[in-house]
């Protein structure tokens, strides 16, 4: 085998081996409650990508995740750990409401406003991590977690208030017919082209372009780019920035792209949780932008399969989150690798 | 401050209570944190640990039929985590912030797995009453208070570990550990071992502390129990600057913005005016100011977050 390809393969295969881990320790904790775990997997997957109207559903639930692996993702090249992409998802979806749900536009230009409305929301709820960061030296990890939960009361304060559905206490106000994304099949829509894209042109950001250089260099060597000039300031505000914009597209797409809700239920149930997934789908799309795309559409599909599973095994979906967290852990792990091929060497 | 708090009509007994009940959770898991990071493991999974002990904490109550039982089977599940966490950390060479938000995300599904397959019943379980463990009464000053005895140990062992830090031969060992592991290693003394032990340690601590929250103070598991408690004591331990003394006065002041965000929302009088959830939002908005008011001048171990490999 060639080098590159080598050096392609091998993020890989580490994903793979991470997965293959998670499923293992999946189906163990589903023995020891006494569930059948050949059952549950046959189901999930059958469910997940046995059929056309499976994969168009695992397509659907894998859009938001995405965007939100970007959030995280754009975060470790700048050797940031962002874990606010939830906050800002919130953020994200309550700008949706109020442009396509409140506002009359024409149809060509009202999805395209709601989207760019919900980004900037994302990007700005982003905005004080990156302030606390450079300016105080307030570690992200903390300050995104808290934003997050700022972010659920307040979001959960505007649905069930100002931009609740009169006479619907359960949900926000749903996105007017024209500020809707073409329904493609099932539940997935159009704005999975516009995910798509948005994932090409953080790529590009990231390994074309002069401050996509800077911000990796502050992230992979920090003395070195200290050396070179380059402004370690501008590299983080720059990742939170692309992050919260990242994490505002998938909230907006919650609302503007997936039916049949269109809209933000009043607990958040539709959206909870869809920001911390995106970290583990970021780790095993290897921070990568493209990877990310891949990983969402295996964990879009462990989600879409997880109900089935729940529908006829009686094992809950949340299990798919138990399984996402071992994943990670395995992939936080270098040497699980190096073990199993010195083993195989040896 | 107080007189404004009076003057609004709330029980200054009732918030003294409530913020201490709030404090007894972050102040374990920040010490317990304190003592992980000297020895140079960061672990960010608090609020996982609090996550799942909370539910386990739960179903060995009603295994037992003891409350306390509960909370010593708790601090027992959040040892074994802290112990797997530490394996992950020392023998796997983890990245320990990757791992940490791993031990997170899988709590987050583990929790409500756990609701579902033991009581299959989705998101919450409240359980029997008399499985409560609850606070003493006391009266000082002709005033009565409750206090648990969960909160006055969480005191105990602040001291205590802050005594084991800076007044033990294994103090200096798990600080060596985390400024200096060479010399640990070179002394004899294995920088594995020492790392290990305070991750099981902080793990119990932090069991303890979610094991608390349904057992001694809400009175029923849900699935979303610790709502971020796990990191505010992470910014009570950065807050701390590693000095289980100082978290726990860090974990009395976010646990009393939480006591009076509690209290604000049963007034009658106040609830009214104030939007709930606003009011909610304080504890959190309190812990970000004083972050950013604190920060400086903190020094944390040099060796700390890294893996520790030897040349």
């Amino acid at each position: 085998m060639s080098k590159q390809l080598t050096a392609t393969l091998r993020p890989v295969t580490e994903s793979a081996v991470a997965v293959v881990i998670g499923l293992v320790a999946g189906a163990l904790l589903m023995l020891a409650f006494g569930y059948n775990p050949v059952q549950a997997y046959v189901w999930l997957f059958v469910g997940a990508f046995g059929s056309t109207a499976g994969i168009l559903e695992s397509l659907a639930f894998a859009t938001p995740l995405m965007v939100t692996a970007v959030t995280f993702a754009v975060g470790v090249r700048a050797a940031l750990f962002n874990i606010g992409a939830e906050g800002q998802m919130y953020l994200g979806a309550i700008g949706a409401v109020i442009v396509g749900g409140t506002m009359l536009l024409p149809a060509g230009i009202h999805p395209i406003a709601a989207t760019i409305f919900g980004m900037c929301l994302g990007a700005l709820w982003a905005l004080p991590a990156a302030i606390l960061k450079i300016w105080r030296g307030v570690h992200e990890v903390v300050s995104t977690i808290m934003l997050n939960w700022v972010a659920f009361y307040f979001v959960t304060f505007l649905v069930r208030t100002y931009l609740g559905e009169p006479g619907r206490a359960e949900r926000a106000i749903p996105a007017l017919p024209t500020a809707r994304y073409p329904v493609l099949g099932e539940t997935l829509t159009a704005i999975i082209f516009v995910v798509l894209a948005f994932c090409v042109a953080v790529a590009i950001l990231l390994w074309r372009t002069g401050i996509g250089f800077e911000l990796r260099l502050v992230g992979d060597n920090p003395e070195a780019a200290k050396y070179a000039g380059a402004s370690s300031s501008r590299a983080i505000l720059l990742s939170f920035a692309v992050g919260g914009l990242a994490a505002g597209l998938a909230g907006a797409s919650q609302v503007l792209g997936r039916p049949p809700s269109w809209t933000i239920y009043a607990t958040l149930g539709n959206l909870l949780n869809l920001g911390f997934d995106g970290i583990g789908v970021a780790l095993i799309g290897r921070n990568h932008p493209v990877g990310g795309v891949f990983a969402a559409i295996f964990y879009g599909g462990l989600m879409n399969g997880g109900r089935y599973m729940e529908y006829h095994v009686g094992v809950a979906s949340e299990l798919v989150d138990a399984i996402n967290g071992i994943i990670v852990i395995a992939l936080a792990m270098p040497e699980i690798v190096a073990i199993i091929r010195r083993r195989r060497e040896s | 401050m107080m007189y404004i708090i009076s003057l609004a009509g709330l029980g200054l007994a009732g918030l003294i209570e409530t913020g201490l009940l709030a404090m007894t959770p972050l102040a374990l898991a920040a010490v317990g944190e304190c003592l992980n990071e000297q020895a140079g493991t960061v672990n960010v999974g608090m609020e996982g640990i609090f996550l799942i002990t909370a539910v386990l904490g739960v179903y060995w109550a009603e295994v037992f039929e003891s409350g306390l039982w509960g909370l010593l089977l708790g601090a027992a599940t959040g040892a074994f985590i802290g112990l797997v966490f530490g394996l992950v950390c020392v023998y796997g060479k983890a990245n320990q912030v990757v791992a940490g938000m791993g031990l997170n995300i899988f709590a987050l599904g583990f929790g409500p797995y756990l609701l579902m397959s033991i009581w299959a019943f989705p998101g919450i379980h409240v359980f029997r009453h008399e499985l409560m463990f609850l606070p003493q009464q006391f009266t000082i000053w002709g005033a009565s208070f409750a206090i648990s005895a969960v909160t006055v140990a969480a005191i105990i062992i602040a001291v205590l570990a802050y005594l084991l830090l800076h007044r033990t031969l294994l103090g200096i060992r798990i600080r060596a550990a985390g400024e200096n592991p060479i010399a640990v290693d070179v002394a004899g003394v294995s920088v594995g071992h020492v790392r290990l032990l305070m991750c099981v340690v902080g793990g119990a601590l932090a069991g303890l502390g979610g094991a608390f929250m349904p057992l001694a103070w809400f009175g029923a598991a849900t699935k979303e129990i610790s709502a971020g408690r796990g990191f505010i004591a992470l910014a009570a331990v950065v807050f701390a600057g590693l000095d289980p003394l100082l978290a726990l006065v860090a974990a009395f002041i976010f646990g009393f913005a939480e006591g009076l965000a509690f209290t604000v929302v049963v007034t009658p009088g106040v609830k009214e005016v104030v939007p709930f959830y606003f009011v909610q939002m304080a504890p959190y908005v309190v812990t970000l100011l004083i972050l950013t008011a604190a920060i400086g001048g903190k020094r944390f171990p040099r060796a700390s977050g890294k893996p520790y490999v030897r040349e």
